[in-house]
């Protein structure tokens, strides 16, 4: 067994909220100390982000997250200018610590891959971190890529356009003939400042900005948001809330995956799958759309509660489509495992290994196809989740089988999950009024959304508004993920490693 | 007899788009959808001959001269190419060469005009494609040696008039040997799955799409165009070995060898319904695979 992580930090479970002077405020030394032995004792970097104080400074609030005993930890500090790195002995805060510094203009010193993550002006100082090297305005992707010399090495750029109806991102590719040394990718494209724009709330318009965080996660985000809030104003939400909440969002799994899987397909050329994949994501969206009338869950998850109830011959009817589109999926998906040729381009393409996976801290499907068991249903439950468990699937080869794979194993555990809350949905209120948010807190807020874990923490002020709001999507864990696994890959298989990461770029830039 | 070729010349450059319809058709079913019309490649080809054409700074005459030589060397090959048992529109000993590397200068001039753009996509898909070609080329000389050898002939009209039912009795297994070769010659020149996938969006995967991803307007409709071409002409061959029907009557030989055109586009659709496409590193197998199975037959005809 390991040590419980951390002495010096506050331990809460997921869910509850701390006085904001609770979480102890410590020293530069003390609070890398507290982070980066948190981290080595097994604790993962859930979150680690800035919020301006009164006195100009800037206060860095980082929550460790501990699998093991189901507890967060935070802790705290204050920087001005600039602070030691922690990136270099803990790997997990390099993509945090390149947000605070293009956000806050405060400079990791030591930091080795200091680049901007969205490539806006800091909301602080007016000046950004990478003056005066970079003078004006950051432009996306205009920045010192890495690059490699050399004979026969060549260097190719895809996007942010690109070929499919896709969302816009650059990659910058070093490669030696078909192989790729490496894979830089440039973001931000798509930053539409929603953090800074839910500051002062909540107000009737947050709820909207949660479910567009990442069009294809709005249950999922919109469930963290609210539970966050109810957090902060000690409300309880109905058992029937939280039962349609957990079925909603293992609903949103099952038609990602199922998409996700025909893309695969689709990628390596191999049309049955594709082709059926595609038709039934659209009858998973439309179970969602009988619920509450939008494919996507919008309207459904409000603080409070669910926005919509469903009725007995409603739930006969979704059981009924939910038996057909997963006998329909079973039957596409298990061509995909039968036919040789789409294995011997699914295995050994794009492999992560658990060592990687652990040391970069990635979340989801991504990281149980490591063999790893990470899974917030699982280790920080919440709402149904604590009285229905899933059990966690994992596979261990670390490629793009094993991401496929635990895609269809998460397919069969979320259908049998929806089946049952639906046989056993508990009668009762759906929806109940909650109250104001209590002043000068922070709660934290994890959900298991389709692509991994998403992390939700805010902070009220004095008046129990929002002084503060940070959303953490799982695709801020994974794009360094998905350039490592491309490693070394051919650069023909780009696509189908991608698309077995198939990670959000709005989530991202927020 | 000439009119018969020349007829044939004209059924293949009216018919040519109509396989590319059909595959399409084919994998559509196959996926459970409608599909595009089978005309629709027609569409395609006279909605872009109205369109105007858009040329990058960057390039050159090279970029313009690729589509026209292109399909100007296509046509020269439809003519030496023979149909449904008749002899083509031009039929000399030692013709199989010519045939060879006017297919040969297509891929030149496409590559050339891909390298003139400078994008990096267009480069690499202009070095996948020289790379597979070089092991397509000893595969379609050996079937064709080995042809040569059976017939006794240089000419590639006499060689596959000299192809019948009685040949295939006596020479079976070659005949096989060179009809899987010639199939996998077929799927690879024509950027089929396993080789290659037509309908990727992916640049980064594709090897003929990626090169003529600048072209546009009454240039791509040549390109396009010129691609049905060689599916036909690459299946004109292949029909011709396995479908080796003579009626005695030549009306009757051309619907038969129509019917086979339309049966190896089915055939196609139902390959590229059925597996996915190949690691790009793995290419290389299959084709120098292609060549072996022709190097066999050209052992067991010397025999």
């Amino acid at each position: 067994m390991k040590q419980i992580p951390t002495p010096t930090g506050l331990s809460i479970h997921h869910g509850e909220t701390a006085l904001l002077q609770a979480v102890p405020h410590l020293s530069m030394a003390e609070f890398r100390e507290a982070v980066i032995t948190s981290v080595e004792q097994g604790g993962r970097l859930a979150a680690l982000f800035g919020r301006p104080c009164e006195t100009g400074a800037v206060q860095l609030i980082a929550v460790v997250a501990s699998g093991e005993t189901g507890m967060l930890s935070l802790v705290s500090t204050a920087v001005t200018d600039a602070y030691p790195a922690l990136t270099p002995e803990c790997p997990q805060a390099h993509w945090f610590e390149r947000e605070i510094a293009e956000q806050w203009s405060v400079r990791p010193e030591g930091h080795p891959w200091l680049k901007p993550v969205r490539f806006h002006a800091a909301y602080r100082h007016g000046q950004h971190v990478w003056s005066p090297a970079q003078d004006g305005e950051l432009l996306p992707s205009v920045t010192n890529f890495f690059r490699v010399a050399g004979e026969e090495v060549h260097e190719v750029a895809v996007g942010p356009v690109h070929a499919g109806i896709i969302e816009p991102g650059h990659f910058r590719f070093q490669c030696h003939g078909e192989q790729v040394l490496h894979l830089e990718i440039s973001l931000g494209y798509q930053h539409r400042g929603v953090e800074r724009a839910l500051v002062g709330g909540p107000t009737k318009r947050t709820v909207h900005y949660m479910e567009t965080l990442a069009g294809d996660t709005s249950v999922g985000h919109a469930t963290a948001y609210c539970q966050a809030l109810e957090a902060l104003a000690e409300y309880g939400v109905p058992a029937r809330a939280q039962t349609l909440r957990g079925i909603t969002l293992e609903l949103e799994r099952l038609a990602n995956h199922t998409g996700d899987l025909g893309a695969l397909a689709g990628d390596v050329g191999y049309l049955p799958t594709a082709a059926y994949c595609g038709r039934i994501r659209g009858d998973f969206l439309n179970l969602t759309a009988l619920i509450c009338g939008s494919r996507f869950g919008r309207g459904l998850v409000r603080p409070g509660g669910v926005g919509f109830d469903v009725d007995r011959s409603r739930i006969s009817q979704l059981v009924e489509r939910l038996e057909r589109a997963l006998s329909d999926v079973a039957s596409a998906v298990s061509l995909l495992w039968d036919t040789p040729s789409v294995l011997a381009r699914f295995e050994e393409t794009g492999t992560v290994s658990r060592e990687t996976c652990e040391t970069l801290g990635l979340v989801g499907p991504a990281a149980r196809a490591c063999g790893v068991e990470r899974d917030v249903r699982h280790e920080f439950p919440s709402g149904i989740f604590r009285f229905a468990h899933i059990p966690v699937s994992t596979w261990h080869t670390g490629d793009v089988f094993a991401r496929a794979y635990v895609r269809w194993l998460e397919i069969q555990r979320s259908a049998a999950f929806v089946r049952e809350q639906l046989a056993v949905l508990s009668d009762g209120p759906s929806r109940g009024e909650l109250g104001a948010l209590s002043p000068d807190r922070v709660a934290v807020s994890l959900v298991e959304g389709w692509r991994g874990e998403i992390c939700h923490v805010a902070v009220t002020d004095t008046q129990g508004q929002l002084s503060a709001y940070k959303v953490i999507d799982p695709s801020f864990h994974n794009w360094m993920g998905l350039a490592l696994a491309q490693r070394n890959q051919q650069i023909s298989d780009f696509p189908l490693c991608n698309k077995s990461f198939n990670l959000s770029y709005c989530g991202h830039d927020l | 007899m000439a009119l018969v070729s020349a007829l044939h010349t004209l059924l293949a450059l009216v018919l040519a788009p109509l396989l590319v319809g059909v595959i399409n058709r084919t994998k559509a079913i196959v996926a459970g959808r409608v599909g595009q019309p089978v005309r629709q490649p027609y569409a395609d080809l006279w909605k872009l001959l109205q369109k105007g054409a858009v040329y990058s700074r960057t390039t050159t005459w090279v970029f313009r001269t690729g589509p026209v030589v292109g399909l100007a060397a296509v046509l020269v090959a439809v003519a030496l190419v023979p149909f449904g048992g008749a002899p083509a529109l031009l039929a000399f000993p030692g013709d199989l060469v010519l045939f060879a590397y006017l297919l040969g200068l297509v891929r030149f001039f496409t590559v050339i005009a891909a390298l003139d753009t400078g994008s990096s996509f267009e480069g690499m898909g202009a070095s996948r494609e020289v790379t597979f070609a070089a092991l397509v080329e000893p595969a379609l000389f050996l079937g064709l040696a080995t042809l040569a050898r059976c017939t006794g002939t240089l000419s590639i009209s006499a060689m596959f008039s000299g192809i019948t039912l009685r040949g295939w009795g006596q020479g079976g297994p070659a005949f096989a040997l060179l009809a899987a070769a010639f199939l996998i010659v077929f799927l690879a020149e024509n950027a089929r799955i396993p080789v290659d996938d037509p309908t990727t969006h992916l640049e980064l995967t594709m090897i003929h799409e990626v090169m003529v991803l600048d072209h546009s307007g009454p240039d791509f409709a040549f390109i396009l165009y010129s691609s049905a071409l060689k599916l036909w002409l690459l299946g004109a061959l292949l029909i011709g070995i396995i479908f080796p029907l003579r009626s005695g009557q030549l009306w009757l030989n051309s619907i038969v060898a129509v019917a086979g055109m339309v049966g190896l586009a089915i055939l196609t659709g139902l390959i590229e319904s059925c597996m996915a496409r190949l690691r790009l590193v793995r290419v290389p197998q299959l084709l120098v695979g292609a060549s072996v199975l022709a190097a066999l037959a050209l052992v067991l005809v010397l025999r």
